[in-house]
């Protein structure tokens, strides 16, 4: 079987992924003529479906729950899996009731183990929450890595491709995101900086709750954090404004004054692509198969989006998992 | 039933659109709320020209009024400009305004509302005011043209409900012919049906609805608690006593004891 999947944002790299793994013949084409610049690339990789349940619907966690997994087997050695902290001022403590009452698979911590999990934060909170089983990685990382892991298996990819109108393929996965033709679809804008300073070292995402201004920092390598995200309804996919990164550097100072003296490294800002129920979609068109309306939950939620689409495809559902199988064992299969 | 600005609407409640867990579950909550008009803010959407549109029409899309707001302008030219890009965009000289006078409160900022009032009434606006309960800038606002007021109760999103029932009922008291909505600060159905019992015209409210665990649960027991302290109030309620008065008479009994 021929496959063509069009776009390689983090969803038409894991339904490559996955096609792949069943023995497909697939070819990626994405219109922007690198990997990047899309809504995947300025992602925060949390894969945090517990904390996401404060806001998101009950699909969010249940759909979410194996990608942790999901990444470690595809991407092996980039997911980290130091749980989440969640953590608000002393004079927000209501908000992390507020949103322990929302959420499950936490636990408690207080001043003395927050010292131990994050010394950089040690005397800053008193209070927060643990979600132990959450994971994150680099978006950047873990995209390079599937996109060479796959072109290593034969996936073909054609960058700066426009493929309009192809012929020769027995199916075509669209997950072109916010370019797709769908009227259903909404953009909701992200802004997100990147941060440096070597005073601060965390060891796992940190969201700070805030009635007006929540943020999460996720470390990266190098002494950079993402700090992110705003959540404004929009479509437009221009420069970070001064007001959001005026709200995202007060909240990074409130977090940790030495944010005060990082350096901004990057500004960046993703346009999500969502649908009037924040959830996403498995559409299916005749040959075509429609993989969209992630949100703000790309990497938690396209390996099982992509596994969907597979399996409507493989429905007699002989498909054995095989994203633990080598290379060499896939291309003998 | 309730007419504002010359339009006669079935609901007294008023519904926020912002923070809800996805556009769908707003218009779960507003079905369930039995609301006829619901605000929309332009400030943030606006970056990029009409790059909201989709948002918009999904506002446009529930089939009730739409009062669009000023929410986080800061200064009278901020939402002049506002309000005129939303008549714009939602086709209605209707606009809650709101001049931001403190960051960390949200306060009214009550000189710069009273002059914004003024330019937008003259502009043909029909304007709610976000504003406090102080009588004396109620009258101002009342003279610059605005037909209806909506005074806080608490700060916004703040749900501490009615705190200053003295001022609220005092306000009743002198402006008994305007349209009075409380804005702002309510938390829960209790504090909905208090202000409501207390003779005011209809309740706006976003956050405690938005925010809730189930949005829509809320927003139906919202529905629900304004039409019940609605229909007190007209019924008129007993007034609190200091003896205990069976509501069966004892008969046979001395009753001067």
């Amino acid at each position: 079987m021929k496959v063509l999947v069009k776009g390689a944002g983090v969803a038409g790299l894991t339904a490559a992924f996955e096609f792949a793994a069943r023995g497909a013949a697939v070819t990626v084409a994405e219109t922007r003529p690198a990997l990047g610049g899309n809504a995947s690339w300025f992602a925060g990789g949390m894969l945090a479906p517990w904390c996401e349940r404060e806001s998101a619907e009950q699909p969010v966690l249940d759909l979410g729950r194996d990608a942790a997994d999901w990444w470690d087997a595809a991407t092996p050695g980039l997911v980290a899996r130091r749980g989440t902290l969640v953590l608000a001022a002393p004079r927000d403590a209501g908000e992390l009731d507020r949103f322990a009452s929302r959420t499950t698979g936490y636990r408690r911590v207080e001043e003395d183990e927050i010292a131990l999990l994050e010394p950089d934060l040690a005397g800053r909170f008193r209070r927060g929450l643990l979600f132990p089983a959450e994971g994150h990685l680099d978006p950047r990382q873990a995209m390079a890595a599937l996109h060479d892991k796959l072109a290593a298996t034969g996936v073909e990819f054609y960058f700066g491709a426009d493929a309009q109108h192809v012929f020769g393929f027995d199916r075509q996965i669209d997950c072109t995101g916010m370019a797709a033709q769908n009227d259903w679809l909404r953009g909701v804008r992200g802004e997100m900086l990147t941060l440096r300073t070597p005073d601060i070292s965390l060891s796992r995402p940190v969201r700070l709750l805030h009635p007006r201004f929540p943020l999460y920092a996720v470390p990266r390598t190098d002494h950079r954090f993402m700090i992110g995200a705003t959540m404004i309804e929009s479509q437009s996919g221009g420069p970070v404004t001064a007001r959001s990164m005026m709200e995202l550097l007060g909240t990074a100072y409130a977090l940790h004054p030495a944010f005060g003296e990082a350096e901004i490294v990057e500004t960046g800002v993703g346009v999500r692509p969502a649908f009037p129920d924040n959830l996403p979609r498995v559409e299916t068109k005749g040959e075509i198969i429609a993989i969209n309306g992630l949100y703000r939950h790309g990497f938690l939620l396209a390996p099982a989006m992509a596994r969907r689409a597979a399996k409507l495809v493989f429905s007699h559902d002989r498909t054995k998992e095989l994203a633990h199988e080598t290379d060499r064992q896939r291309r003998s299969a | 039933m309730i007419e504002l600005y010359g339009a006669e609407l079935p609901s007294r409640l008023l519904l926020g659109t912002a923070q809800y867990p996805s556009p769908a579950m707003l218009a779960y909550a507003v079905r369930a709320s039995g609301t006829a008009v619901v605000t929309v803010s332009l400030r943030r959407e606006m970056a990029g020209g009409r790059a909201g549109e989709k948002f918009w029409s999904l506002i446009r899309s529930l089939g009730v009024r739409i009062l669009p707001n000023t929410a986080g302008c800061h200064s009278v030219k901020e939402a002049v400009t506002t309000a005129q890009m939303a008549r714009e965009v939602f086709g209605t000289t209707w606009i809650k305004l709101e001049v931001i006078g403190n960051h960390d409160t949200l306060q009214p900022d009550v000189f710069g509302l009273v002059e914004a009032a003024r330019i937008l009434c003259e502009d043909g606006f029909a304007v709610f005011p976000y504003t406090t309960d102080d009588l004396v800038v109620a009258e101002r606002l009342l003279a610059a043209g605005c037909k209806a007021l909506m005074p806080w109760c608490a700060p916004i999103g703040s749900a501490l409900g009615p705190i200053n029932i003295t001022a609220l009922r005092s306000m009743r008291g002198h402006f008994p012919g305007v349209p009075l909505i409380v804005d702002a600060g309510l938390g829960r159905p209790s504090h909905a049906a208090t202000v409501m019992e207390l003779g005011f015209d209809a309740v706006l409210l976003n956050t405690a609805v938005a925010k809730a665990a189930d949005p829509v649960g809320m927003a139906r027991a919202f529905g629900k608690a304004v039409e019940a302290g609605r229909e007190a109030f007209s019924s008129g309620m007993l007034e609190p006593r200091d003896v205990a008065v069976p509501s069966t008479p004892t008969i046979g009994r001395g009753v001067f004891s």
